[in-house]
């Protein structure tokens, strides 16, 4: 039989961004080796335009509220996972009483990494630092002991190892984003390069 | 280094032949980072990722980055001071001016 004058069935719904694939594994993406961070000297730290900076340790981290986020995760190289299941503090709470003018930011890693999304992205319950996936610890390789998660965007943006985020004025591209990708990443826009 | 997620400067021939007309892989790069010097084919290069990320087998800092779009590429070389290349004899050259 033929859905066609029934409406469009649910399984025909769009699930996946255009161009790309569904992957059941997580294949790994590194631009360098994976840096050893010690949960005892890890920190993550908010930077404003002012030079303010908010600190805060692993065991601090694990202090704040926590969240459970379920989310699609769509990587440019085509693949998408959908589905997983992640522990994560939210940008709302790291940002929360932090007084800024900024309208962009640069996540900063462990071993160099960059990204810059707009602060507004980070803010309204769709940006997290995630530090457990599938119920353990992140695997060092996904960007333990912390990532940035920020799955509306290419998971590019989603900076593993995480260390900070400086807060910005103007936009300073980041690592992938000086190299010919996107400058926002929106997957279901399909911006993959400049000018996409 | 017993990092084995990258891999060495060679696989560059091929994806730097289609940017250039010469072989950059027997040229010689310095390093921005560290200043170290050496074949372009002694870079440690990650692929597994959005781009072709090379960096210096020294300090580990990047020397190049090379995205590929279907119609584009990008090469990012600010991590790479000079590079030098080897030029055929035989081959007509100003010199000095």
């Amino acid at each position: 039989m033929s859905p066609g004058f029934q409406g469009r069935p649910r399984s025909a719904e769009p699930a996946l961004p255009p161009g790309q694939y569904l992957t059941e594994d997580w294949p790994v993406l590194s631009a360098g080796p994976t840096p050893k961070v010690s949960l005892d000297t890890w920190e993550f730290v908010v930077t404003t335009e002012t030079g303010a900076e908010f600190r805060w340790s692993w065991t601090e981290l694990m202090g704040l509220p926590q969240e459970t986020p379920t989310v699609d995760i769509h990587c440019v190289t085509r693949w998408s996972k959908l589905g997983t299941n992640w522990q994560a503090v939210s940008l709302d709470t790291l940002l929360e009483g932090i007084d800024t003018d900024a309208r962009y930011a640069l996540a900063h890693s462990y071993g160099g990494y960059t990204t810059n999304l707009p602060l507004e992205d980070l803010r309204g319950g769709r940006a997290w630092v995630a530090h457990a996936y599938e119920g353990g610890p992140l695997p060092a390789e996904h960007g333990g002991p912390a990532r940035l998660l920020v799955p509306h965007l290419y998971f590019w943006k989603s900076a593993k190892w995480v260390r900070g985020i400086r807060l910005l004025v103007d936009d300073q591209p980041g690592f992938w984003e000086t190299a010919g990708y996107h400058d926002y990443g929106d997957p279901w826009r399909e911006q993959r390069y400049q000018g996409d | 280094m017993t990092d084995m997620s990258y891999l060495d400067g060679n696989m560059l021939d091929g994806p730097l032949r289609e940017i250039f007309a010469v072989d950059l892989s027997t040229a010689t790069g310095r390093c921005a980072s560290c200043g170290t010097a050496g074949p372009m084919a002694g870079l440690h290069v990650f692929s597994h990722a959005p781009g072709l990320v090379g960096r210096c087998p020294v300090c580990g800092q990047v020397m190049l980055r090379l995205v590929r779009a279907p119609e584009r590429a990008w090469l990012d070389l600010r991590g790479a001071t000079v590079l030098e290349l080897p030029m055929p004899l035989d081959q007509p050259h100003p010199g000095p001016l």
